[in-house]
Protein backbone atom coordinates (compact mmCIF):
# COMPACT_ATOMS: atom_id res chain seq x y z
CA UNK A 1 0.00 0.00 0.00
CA UNK A 2 1.62 3.57 -1.12
CA UNK A 3 0.69 6.50 1.24
CA UNK A 4 1.47 8.58 -1.92
CA UNK A 5 -1.26 11.58 -1.46
CA UNK A 6 -3.10 10.13 1.22
CA UNK A 7 -2.46 12.21 4.14
CA UNK A 8 -1.54 15.55 4.61
CA UNK A 9 0.62 17.83 7.20
CA UNK A 10 -1.90 20.51 8.31
CA UNK A 11 -0.93 22.05 10.97
CA UNK A 12 2.81 23.30 12.44
CA UNK A 13 3.78 24.87 15.79
CA UNK A 14 7.51 25.40 16.98
CA UNK A 15 9.58 27.32 19.98
CA UNK A 16 12.18 29.37 19.03
CA UNK A 17 15.29 27.44 19.76
CA UNK A 18 16.77 28.71 22.92
CA UNK A 19 20.18 28.16 24.91
CA UNK A 20 18.16 27.17 27.94
CA UNK A 21 14.70 26.62 29.39
CA UNK A 22 13.11 27.95 32.52
CA UNK A 23 10.75 26.77 35.11
CA UNK A 24 9.55 24.36 32.21
CA UNK A 25 8.30 20.41 32.23
CA UNK A 26 9.42 18.53 28.92
CA UNK A 27 5.44 17.34 29.18
CA UNK A 28 4.77 20.32 29.43
CA UNK A 29 6.63 21.71 26.39
CA UNK A 30 5.34 18.66 24.77
CA UNK A 31 1.85 19.72 25.29
CA UNK A 32 1.67 23.24 24.35
CA UNK A 33 3.62 22.86 21.27
CA UNK A 34 1.24 20.01 20.11
CA UNK A 35 -2.29 22.40 21.56
CA UNK A 36 -0.51 25.28 19.49
CA UNK A 37 0.01 22.62 16.31
CA UNK A 38 -3.63 21.34 16.35
CA UNK A 39 -4.65 25.67 16.59
CA UNK A 40 -2.43 26.31 13.84
CA UNK A 41 -4.92 23.41 11.60
CA UNK A 42 -7.65 25.39 12.74
CA UNK A 43 -8.67 22.07 14.55
CA UNK A 44 -10.68 21.15 17.67
CA UNK A 45 -8.78 18.74 20.25
CA UNK A 46 -11.69 16.91 19.79
CA UNK A 47 -11.18 16.21 16.53
CA UNK A 48 -7.50 14.79 17.37
CA UNK A 49 -7.43 10.71 17.88
CA UNK A 50 -3.79 10.33 17.48
CA UNK A 51 -0.74 10.75 18.56
CA UNK A 52 3.09 9.78 18.71
CA UNK A 53 5.41 11.25 21.30
CA UNK A 54 9.05 10.25 22.30
CA UNK A 55 9.94 8.85 25.56
CA UNK A 56 11.63 11.84 27.50
CA UNK A 57 12.72 11.91 30.91
CA UNK A 58 9.73 12.63 32.96
CA UNK A 59 7.93 9.85 31.28
CA UNK A 60 10.38 6.97 31.06
CA UNK A 61 7.59 4.72 30.41
CA UNK A 62 3.47 5.25 28.99
CA UNK A 63 4.63 8.51 27.48
CA UNK A 64 1.59 8.13 24.98
CA UNK A 65 -1.21 8.20 27.89
CA UNK A 66 0.77 10.54 29.76
CA UNK A 67 0.64 12.83 26.80
CA UNK A 68 -3.14 12.20 25.61
CA UNK A 69 -4.17 12.26 29.79
CA UNK A 70 -2.00 15.97 29.96
CA UNK A 71 -3.82 17.30 26.85
CA UNK A 72 -7.44 15.82 27.82
CA UNK A 73 -7.49 13.78 24.37
CA UNK A 74 -8.72 10.44 23.84
CA UNK A 75 -6.63 8.41 21.33
CA UNK A 76 -7.36 5.35 19.04
CA UNK A 77 -3.54 5.10 18.24
CA UNK A 78 -0.79 6.52 20.41
CA UNK A 79 2.84 5.57 19.95
CA UNK A 80 6.17 6.27 20.59
CA UNK A 81 8.93 6.82 17.69
CA UNK A 82 12.59 6.20 19.28
CA UNK A 83 14.69 7.19 16.25
CA UNK A 84 17.23 10.18 17.52
CA UNK A 85 17.40 12.82 14.53
CA UNK A 86 15.03 10.66 12.64
CA UNK A 87 12.36 10.43 15.26
CA UNK A 88 10.60 13.66 13.88
CA UNK A 89 10.46 12.10 10.07
CA UNK A 90 9.79 8.98 11.64
CA UNK A 91 6.75 10.22 13.32
CA UNK A 92 4.91 11.90 10.06
CA UNK A 93 5.74 8.46 8.42
CA UNK A 94 4.17 6.02 11.35
CA UNK A 95 1.07 8.94 11.45
CA UNK A 96 0.73 8.94 7.44
CA UNK A 97 0.33 4.69 8.10
CA UNK A 98 -1.70 4.93 10.47
CA UNK A 99 -4.03 7.29 9.35
CA UNK A 100 -3.82 5.43 5.76
CA UNK A 101 -4.56 1.98 7.59
CA UNK A 102 -7.91 4.02 9.20
CA UNK A 103 -6.88 3.24 12.89
CA UNK A 104 -6.93 6.79 13.56
CA UNK A 105 -8.21 10.02 11.42
CA UNK A 106 -5.71 13.26 12.57
CA UNK A 107 -2.18 12.37 14.54
CA UNK A 108 -0.23 14.85 16.49
CA UNK A 109 3.10 14.46 16.38
CA UNK A 110 5.26 16.44 19.47
CA UNK A 111 8.60 16.92 20.27
CA UNK A 112 10.35 18.65 23.01
CA UNK A 113 13.90 19.02 24.59
CA UNK A 114 14.08 21.15 27.88
CA UNK A 115 17.75 22.08 29.10
CA UNK A 116 17.73 23.67 32.45
CA UNK A 117 20.96 26.13 33.00
CA UNK A 118 22.24 23.01 35.81
CA UNK A 119 23.31 20.49 33.69
CA UNK A 120 25.93 21.71 32.17
CA UNK A 121 27.77 21.80 34.95
CA UNK A 122 29.11 18.14 34.82
CA UNK A 123 25.76 15.87 35.18
CA UNK A 124 26.38 12.09 37.16
CA UNK A 125 27.64 9.85 35.02
CA UNK A 126 27.43 6.52 35.58
CA UNK A 127 30.60 3.93 35.47
CA UNK A 128 30.00 3.10 31.96
CA UNK A 129 27.41 5.39 30.28
CA UNK A 130 28.70 8.57 29.12
CA UNK A 131 26.11 10.48 28.71
CA UNK A 132 24.08 11.94 31.82
CA UNK A 133 23.13 9.56 33.69
CA UNK A 134 18.81 10.15 33.16
CA UNK A 135 19.16 6.68 31.37
CA UNK A 136 21.83 4.25 31.75
CA UNK A 137 22.73 2.84 28.82
CA UNK A 138 23.86 -0.97 28.76
CA UNK A 139 23.96 -1.43 25.20
CA UNK A 140 27.36 -3.08 23.29
CA UNK A 141 28.00 0.35 21.92
CA UNK A 142 28.43 1.86 25.63
CA UNK A 143 30.52 -1.17 27.14
CA UNK A 144 32.77 -1.08 23.49
CA UNK A 145 33.19 2.38 23.14
CA UNK A 146 32.38 4.19 25.76
CA UNK A 147 35.85 3.36 27.59
CA UNK A 148 37.68 4.76 24.89
CA UNK A 149 36.39 8.17 25.33
CA UNK A 150 33.88 7.47 21.95
CA UNK A 151 31.08 9.70 23.73
CA UNK A 152 28.62 11.84 21.88
CA UNK A 153 28.53 11.88 18.28
CA UNK A 154 31.67 14.24 17.61
CA UNK A 155 34.17 11.67 16.95
CA UNK A 156 31.54 9.51 14.72
CA UNK A 157 31.17 12.15 12.46
CA UNK A 158 34.92 12.96 11.79
CA UNK A 159 35.84 9.56 11.61
CA UNK A 160 33.23 9.67 8.60
CA UNK A 161 34.86 12.88 7.75
CA UNK A 162 38.37 11.46 7.75
CA UNK A 163 36.98 8.49 5.83
CA UNK A 164 35.72 10.33 3.18
CA UNK A 165 38.29 12.60 2.08
CA UNK A 166 40.50 9.57 1.92
CA UNK A 167 37.91 7.32 -0.50
CA UNK A 168 36.96 10.14 -2.16
CA UNK A 169 38.68 13.75 -1.71
CA UNK A 170 37.46 17.18 -0.30
CA UNK A 171 38.59 20.57 0.47
CA UNK A 172 37.89 21.64 3.97
CA UNK A 173 36.53 24.85 2.11
CA UNK A 174 33.38 22.76 0.18
CA UNK A 175 32.22 21.47 3.84
CA UNK A 176 32.65 25.25 4.98
CA UNK A 177 30.65 26.44 2.07
CA UNK A 178 27.63 24.56 3.38
CA UNK A 179 27.44 26.03 6.88
CA UNK A 180 27.67 29.66 5.24
CA UNK A 181 25.01 29.24 3.14
CA UNK A 182 23.08 27.91 6.14
CA UNK A 183 24.18 30.61 8.15
CA UNK A 184 22.82 32.97 5.43
CA UNK A 185 19.18 31.30 5.83
CA UNK A 186 19.19 31.33 9.21
CA UNK A 187 19.79 35.49 8.87
CA UNK A 188 16.45 36.05 7.12
CA UNK A 189 14.75 33.85 9.67
CA UNK A 190 14.14 36.09 12.93
CA UNK A 191 13.40 32.91 15.17
CA UNK A 192 17.23 30.83 14.42
CA UNK A 193 19.55 30.89 17.15
CA UNK A 194 22.26 32.81 15.00
CA UNK A 195 19.92 35.00 13.23
CA UNK A 196 21.66 38.82 12.54
CA UNK A 197 25.21 36.48 12.84
CA UNK A 198 26.69 35.91 9.43
CA UNK A 199 29.83 33.86 8.87
CA UNK A 200 32.50 33.30 6.24
CA UNK A 201 34.17 30.42 5.26
CA UNK A 202 37.41 31.94 6.76
CA UNK A 203 36.05 32.25 9.83
CA UNK A 204 34.31 28.67 9.85
CA UNK A 205 37.70 27.16 8.87
CA UNK A 206 39.47 29.33 11.50
CA UNK A 207 37.71 28.27 14.10
CA UNK A 208 38.72 25.78 16.45
CA UNK A 209 38.91 22.11 15.28
CA UNK A 210 36.78 20.22 18.36
CA UNK A 211 38.11 16.48 16.51
CA UNK A 212 40.02 16.35 13.48
CA UNK A 213 39.14 17.70 10.71
CA UNK A 214 35.68 19.28 11.80
CA UNK A 215 36.05 23.30 13.10
CA UNK A 216 33.43 24.28 15.74
CA UNK A 217 31.65 26.02 13.33
CA UNK A 218 30.65 22.55 11.74
CA UNK A 219 29.40 20.88 14.68
CA UNK A 220 25.73 21.31 16.10
CA UNK A 221 25.01 23.47 19.22
CA UNK A 222 22.68 21.80 21.43
CA UNK A 223 19.93 23.83 22.55
CA UNK A 224 16.15 23.61 23.61
CA UNK A 225 13.15 23.97 22.07
CA UNK A 226 10.04 22.10 21.03
CA UNK A 227 8.34 21.04 17.36
CA UNK A 228 4.90 19.38 16.72
CA UNK A 229 3.13 18.97 13.73
CA UNK A 230 -0.84 17.80 12.83
CA UNK A 231 -0.82 15.01 10.14
CA UNK A 232 -4.95 13.91 8.63
CA UNK A 233 -6.51 12.82 5.76
CA UNK A 234 -6.10 14.43 2.77
CA UNK A 235 -9.19 15.64 2.30
CA UNK A 236 -9.79 16.83 5.56
CA UNK A 237 -6.36 18.72 5.22
CA UNK A 238 -8.06 20.33 2.18
CA UNK A 239 -10.63 22.07 4.07
CA UNK A 240 -8.69 23.39 7.16
CA UNK A 241 -7.09 26.52 8.08
CA UNK A 242 -3.60 26.50 5.69
CA UNK A 243 -3.40 25.05 2.59
CA UNK A 244 -1.54 21.37 3.84
CA UNK A 245 1.53 19.87 2.84
CA UNK A 246 0.38 16.62 1.41
CA UNK A 247 2.54 13.57 2.32
CA UNK A 248 3.96 12.34 -1.42
CA UNK A 249 6.52 9.68 -0.09
CA UNK A 250 7.95 8.12 2.53
CA UNK A 251 11.25 5.64 2.73
CA UNK A 252 13.23 3.98 6.04
CA UNK A 253 16.22 2.36 6.40
CA UNK A 254 18.44 1.46 9.31
CA UNK A 255 21.88 -0.68 9.79
CA UNK A 256 23.32 -0.12 12.84
CA UNK A 257 23.30 1.60 16.20
CA UNK A 258 27.11 2.46 16.61
CA UNK A 259 29.62 3.89 13.83
CA UNK A 260 32.10 1.00 14.42
CA UNK A 261 30.10 -1.00 12.70
CA UNK A 262 28.18 0.60 10.11
CA UNK A 263 28.29 -1.26 6.74
CA UNK A 264 30.14 1.32 5.35
CA UNK A 265 31.26 5.27 6.53
CA UNK A 266 30.65 6.83 3.49
CA UNK A 267 27.99 4.95 2.02
CA UNK A 268 24.39 5.67 4.43
CA UNK A 269 21.11 4.11 4.62
CA UNK A 270 19.71 7.31 3.32
CA UNK A 271 20.47 5.88 -0.27
CA UNK A 272 17.73 3.41 0.52
CA UNK A 273 15.53 5.86 2.63
CA UNK A 274 15.44 8.32 0.00
CA UNK A 275 15.05 5.70 -2.92
CA UNK A 276 12.00 4.37 -1.03
CA UNK A 277 10.35 7.74 -0.74
CA UNK A 278 10.97 9.10 -4.18
CA UNK A 279 9.39 5.78 -5.90
CA UNK A 280 6.52 5.96 -3.43
CA UNK A 281 5.87 9.92 -4.57
CA UNK A 282 6.95 9.22 -8.26
CA UNK A 283 9.24 12.27 -7.56
CA UNK A 284 12.82 12.83 -9.84
CA UNK A 285 15.27 14.61 -7.78
CA UNK A 286 15.03 17.60 -10.37
CA UNK A 287 11.79 17.89 -9.27
CA UNK A 288 12.72 19.12 -5.91
CA UNK A 289 12.57 22.87 -5.12
CA UNK A 290 14.13 22.62 -1.39
CA UNK A 291 16.01 19.89 0.53
CA UNK A 292 15.90 20.00 4.42
CA UNK A 293 18.33 17.78 5.63
CA UNK A 294 19.31 16.77 8.49
CA UNK A 295 22.45 18.51 9.23
CA UNK A 296 24.50 17.73 12.74
CA UNK A 297 27.67 18.37 11.03
CA UNK A 298 28.38 19.87 7.76
CA UNK A 299 29.49 16.29 6.39
CA UNK A 300 26.62 15.02 6.96
CA UNK A 301 24.78 17.18 4.71
CA UNK A 302 27.55 16.49 2.02
CA UNK A 303 26.81 12.63 2.31
CA UNK A 304 23.36 13.61 2.57
CA UNK A 305 22.91 15.29 -0.62
CA UNK A 306 25.01 12.41 -2.34
CA UNK A 307 22.94 9.09 -0.97
CA UNK A 308 19.72 10.89 -1.30
CA UNK A 309 20.75 10.96 -5.17
CA UNK A 310 21.29 14.88 -5.90
CA UNK A 311 24.93 14.31 -6.12
CA UNK A 312 26.72 11.35 -7.24
CA UNK A 313 28.33 9.66 -4.53
CA UNK A 314 32.22 11.25 -4.33
CA UNK A 315 31.38 14.25 -6.38
CA UNK A 316 29.21 15.98 -3.17
CA UNK A 317 32.56 19.01 -2.79
CA UNK A 318 31.92 19.74 -6.41
CA UNK A 319 27.97 19.52 -6.11
CA UNK A 320 28.62 22.05 -3.32
CA UNK A 321 31.45 24.32 -5.45
CA UNK A 322 28.81 24.26 -8.43
CA UNK A 323 25.45 25.12 -6.88
CA UNK A 324 24.13 28.34 -4.21
CA UNK A 325 22.73 26.77 -1.34
CA UNK A 326 20.70 29.80 -0.09
CA UNK A 327 16.96 29.62 -0.14
CA UNK A 328 17.11 32.17 -3.02
CA UNK A 329 19.77 30.16 -4.85
CA UNK A 330 19.71 27.35 -7.29
CA UNK A 331 19.64 24.73 -4.43
CA UNK A 332 17.68 25.67 -1.92
CA UNK A 333 19.21 23.80 1.35
CA UNK A 334 17.77 24.20 5.30
CA UNK A 335 16.21 27.74 4.65
CA UNK A 336 15.87 27.85 8.19
CA UNK A 337 18.99 28.11 8.79
CA UNK A 338 19.22 23.99 9.26
CA UNK A 339 19.90 22.92 13.22
CA UNK A 340 23.55 24.21 12.43
CA UNK A 341 22.02 28.03 12.61
CA UNK A 342 18.42 27.68 13.81
CA UNK A 343 19.48 25.57 16.73
CA UNK A 344 19.89 21.66 17.24
CA UNK A 345 16.88 21.61 20.11
CA UNK A 346 17.41 17.28 20.05
CA UNK A 347 14.79 15.55 18.60
CA UNK A 348 12.43 18.78 18.29
CA UNK A 349 15.65 19.82 16.17
CA UNK A 350 14.96 16.82 13.83
CA UNK A 351 11.21 18.14 13.62
CA UNK A 352 12.41 21.09 12.41
CA UNK A 353 13.37 19.82 9.18
CA UNK A 354 9.70 18.60 8.38
CA UNK A 355 8.33 21.60 9.52
CA UNK A 356 10.29 23.84 7.70
CA UNK A 357 9.57 21.84 4.71
CA UNK A 358 6.00 22.18 5.59
CA UNK A 359 6.37 26.08 5.34
CA UNK A 360 7.82 25.84 2.57
CA UNK A 361 5.22 23.94 0.78
CA UNK A 362 2.36 25.65 2.71
CA UNK A 363 4.11 29.29 1.39
CA UNK A 364 4.09 29.97 4.87
CA UNK A 365 8.07 31.19 5.50
CA UNK A 366 8.04 34.53 5.24
CA UNK A 367 11.62 36.51 4.74
CA UNK A 368 13.04 33.03 3.37
CA UNK A 369 10.13 31.60 1.19
CA UNK A 370 11.78 29.33 -2.00
CA UNK A 371 10.36 30.64 -5.32
CA UNK A 372 7.55 28.48 -6.85
CA UNK A 373 8.02 25.98 -3.90
CA UNK A 374 6.19 22.30 -4.65
CA UNK A 375 7.84 19.95 -4.05
CA UNK A 376 10.29 19.49 -0.59
CA UNK A 377 12.79 16.77 -0.34
CA UNK A 378 13.02 15.71 4.30
CA UNK A 379 15.73 13.37 5.67
CA UNK A 380 15.73 12.48 9.48
CA UNK A 381 19.13 10.77 10.33
CA UNK A 382 19.68 9.47 13.79
CA UNK A 383 22.31 8.75 15.87
CA UNK A 384 25.79 8.27 13.85
CA UNK A 385 24.19 7.69 10.51
CA UNK A 386 21.90 5.01 12.11
CA UNK A 387 18.19 5.63 11.79
CA UNK A 388 17.21 7.40 8.43
CA UNK A 389 13.79 8.35 7.49
CA UNK A 390 13.31 10.25 3.70
CA UNK A 391 10.13 12.56 3.38
CA UNK A 392 8.86 14.04 0.37
CA UNK A 393 6.06 16.57 0.79
CA UNK A 394 3.95 18.20 -1.86
CA UNK A 395 2.02 20.96 -2.57
CA UNK A 396 -0.25 19.11 -4.70
CA UNK A 397 -1.34 15.69 -4.14
CA UNK B 1 53.41 -0.58 61.22
CA UNK B 2 51.93 -2.88 59.03
CA UNK B 3 48.55 -0.85 59.15
CA UNK B 4 50.91 1.97 58.65
CA UNK B 5 52.14 0.58 55.28
CA UNK B 6 48.84 -0.52 54.66
CA UNK B 7 47.17 2.90 54.52
CA UNK B 8 49.62 4.04 52.45
CA UNK B 9 49.76 1.97 49.70
CA UNK B 10 45.50 2.40 50.01
CA UNK B 11 46.01 6.27 49.75
CA UNK B 12 48.66 6.04 46.46
CA UNK B 13 46.16 4.13 44.82
CA UNK B 14 43.10 5.99 45.63
CA UNK B 15 45.62 8.87 44.20
CA UNK B 16 46.14 6.96 41.05
CA UNK B 17 42.35 5.60 40.69
CA UNK B 18 41.57 5.28 37.00
CA UNK B 19 38.51 8.16 36.69
CA UNK B 20 37.37 7.27 33.15
CA UNK B 21 34.11 4.95 32.36
CA UNK B 22 35.06 1.44 32.73
CA UNK B 23 32.86 -1.80 30.59
CA UNK B 24 30.34 -2.96 32.35
CA UNK B 25 30.67 -6.92 31.48
CA UNK B 26 27.57 -8.59 30.15
CA UNK B 27 27.53 -12.42 30.76
CA UNK B 28 27.80 -12.40 26.96
CA UNK B 29 30.86 -10.68 26.97
CA UNK B 30 32.33 -11.75 29.67
CA UNK B 31 35.06 -14.12 28.06
CA UNK B 32 35.96 -11.37 26.00
CA UNK B 33 36.98 -9.07 28.77
CA UNK B 34 38.60 -12.41 30.80
CA UNK B 35 40.57 -12.93 27.15
CA UNK B 36 41.74 -9.37 27.65
CA UNK B 37 42.91 -9.39 31.12
CA UNK B 38 45.56 -12.30 29.88
CA UNK B 39 46.13 -9.84 27.06
CA UNK B 40 44.61 -11.89 24.60
CA UNK B 41 42.52 -10.78 21.81
CA UNK B 42 39.43 -13.41 22.04
CA UNK B 43 36.53 -12.91 19.30
CA UNK B 44 33.38 -15.08 18.43
CA UNK B 45 33.39 -17.12 14.86
CA UNK B 46 30.77 -18.28 12.65
CA UNK B 47 30.68 -22.05 12.67
CA UNK B 48 28.73 -21.86 9.59
CA UNK B 49 30.71 -19.01 7.84
CA UNK B 50 33.84 -18.84 9.61
CA UNK B 51 33.20 -15.17 9.65
CA UNK B 52 34.48 -12.92 12.65
CA UNK B 53 31.98 -10.98 14.99
CA UNK B 54 32.94 -8.41 16.85
CA UNK B 55 31.32 -7.11 19.78
CA UNK B 56 30.12 -10.63 21.62
CA UNK B 57 26.66 -11.70 20.65
CA UNK B 58 24.11 -14.59 21.74
CA UNK B 59 23.01 -15.09 18.42
CA UNK B 60 25.44 -15.02 14.81
CA UNK B 61 24.40 -12.07 12.52
CA UNK B 62 25.43 -14.94 9.66
CA UNK B 63 22.01 -16.72 9.98
CA UNK B 64 19.15 -18.38 11.77
CA UNK B 65 20.60 -21.63 11.64
CA UNK B 66 24.06 -20.88 12.57
CA UNK B 67 26.10 -20.78 15.83
CA UNK B 68 29.06 -18.64 17.35
CA UNK B 69 32.48 -20.14 18.85
CA UNK B 70 35.24 -18.14 21.07
CA UNK B 71 38.46 -17.74 19.54
CA UNK B 72 42.14 -16.32 19.74
CA UNK B 73 43.41 -14.06 16.85
CA UNK B 74 46.29 -12.27 15.96
CA UNK B 75 45.60 -8.58 16.91
CA UNK B 76 46.42 -7.33 14.02
CA UNK B 77 45.00 -4.91 12.21
CA UNK B 78 44.99 -1.41 10.03
CA UNK B 79 43.82 1.88 10.84
CA UNK B 80 40.23 2.54 8.84
CA UNK B 81 39.22 5.47 10.45
CA UNK B 82 40.07 8.11 13.12
CA UNK B 83 39.80 11.05 14.50
CA UNK B 84 42.44 13.19 16.86
CA UNK B 85 40.46 15.00 19.80
CA UNK B 86 41.22 18.45 20.21
CA UNK B 87 39.14 18.94 22.48
CA UNK B 88 37.61 15.98 25.28
CA UNK B 89 35.00 13.80 24.39
CA UNK B 90 34.15 13.66 27.73
CA UNK B 91 35.17 15.20 31.18
CA UNK B 92 37.72 12.35 32.22
CA UNK B 93 39.62 13.16 28.70
CA UNK B 94 40.12 16.64 29.57
CA UNK B 95 43.77 15.69 30.32
CA UNK B 96 44.42 13.40 27.45
CA UNK B 97 44.30 16.03 24.30
CA UNK B 98 45.16 15.20 21.95
CA UNK B 99 43.76 11.75 21.97
CA UNK B 100 43.76 9.49 18.91
CA UNK B 101 39.22 7.14 18.59
CA UNK B 102 39.75 5.05 15.73
CA UNK B 103 38.02 2.49 14.25
CA UNK B 104 40.61 -0.39 13.70
CA UNK B 105 40.45 -3.20 10.91
CA UNK B 106 41.17 -6.47 12.09
CA UNK B 107 43.08 -9.12 9.84
CA UNK B 108 39.97 -11.17 10.70
CA UNK B 109 37.44 -8.19 9.47
CA UNK B 110 35.68 -6.92 12.12
CA UNK B 111 35.81 -3.63 13.36
CA UNK B 112 36.74 -2.06 16.82
CA UNK B 113 36.66 0.81 17.88
CA UNK B 114 40.01 1.76 20.21
CA UNK B 115 42.71 4.53 20.68
CA UNK B 116 45.57 4.57 18.60
CA UNK B 117 48.64 4.92 21.52
CA UNK B 118 52.30 4.75 21.59
CA UNK B 119 52.47 7.30 19.26
CA UNK B 120 52.02 11.02 17.96
CA UNK B 121 48.45 11.81 17.35
CA UNK B 122 49.65 13.73 14.25
CA UNK B 123 51.27 10.55 12.50
CA UNK B 124 47.77 8.25 12.54
CA UNK B 125 46.83 7.65 8.96
CA UNK B 126 44.09 5.63 7.20
CA UNK B 127 45.99 2.36 6.25
CA UNK B 128 48.65 2.15 9.34
CA UNK B 129 49.26 -1.08 10.22
CA UNK B 130 48.39 -1.51 14.22
CA UNK B 131 48.94 -4.11 16.62
CA UNK B 132 46.87 -4.47 19.85
CA UNK B 133 48.43 -3.40 23.43
CA UNK B 134 47.17 -4.44 26.57
CA UNK B 135 46.04 -1.57 29.19
CA UNK B 136 45.57 -2.59 33.01
CA UNK B 137 43.21 0.13 33.71
CA UNK B 138 42.40 -1.43 36.80
CA UNK B 139 42.95 -4.79 38.77
CA UNK B 140 40.24 -6.25 37.12
CA UNK B 141 39.71 -4.53 33.80
CA UNK B 142 42.47 -4.46 30.72
CA UNK B 143 41.26 -2.14 27.44
CA UNK B 144 42.53 -3.71 24.18
CA UNK B 145 44.36 -1.02 22.30
CA UNK B 146 46.03 -0.75 19.14
CA UNK B 147 49.86 0.76 18.16
CA UNK B 148 51.14 1.34 15.28
CA UNK B 149 53.34 -1.77 14.13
Amino acid sequence: MSLRGKTAIAGIAEFRPSRYTEGQTTLGMLATVARDAIADAGMELGEVDGVIVESFAEAPFMAPSTVVEYLGMRARFADVVDLGGATGAGMVSRAAAAIAAGLCSTVVCTTATRRERRTTEGPKRSAQSGFAGRRIDRTPTSEFETPYGAIGANYGYAMIANRYMYEHGLRPEQLAKIAVAQRYNACHNPDALFFGQPITVEEVLSSPVVVDPLHLLEIVMPVAGAAAVVVTGAKRAAKLAHPPAYILGAGEQTTHKSIAFAPSLTDSAIRAAADAAFAMAGVRRKEIDVASVYDCYTITVLISLEDAGFAKKGRGGKFVDDHNLQFDGDFPLNPHGGQLSFGQAGTAGGMSHVTEAARQVMGRAPGRQVKRCELAFVNGNGGIMSDQVSLILGRNR
Amino acid sequence: MEGDRATETMAAHRAEAYTKPLPEPTVVSQPFWDAAREHRLCLQRSRKTGRYVYYPRAVSPFGVDDELEWVEVAGRGQVYSYTVARRPTAPQWASDVPYVIAIVELEEGPHMMANIVECDPDSVRIGMAVEAVYQDVTPEVTLVQFRPV
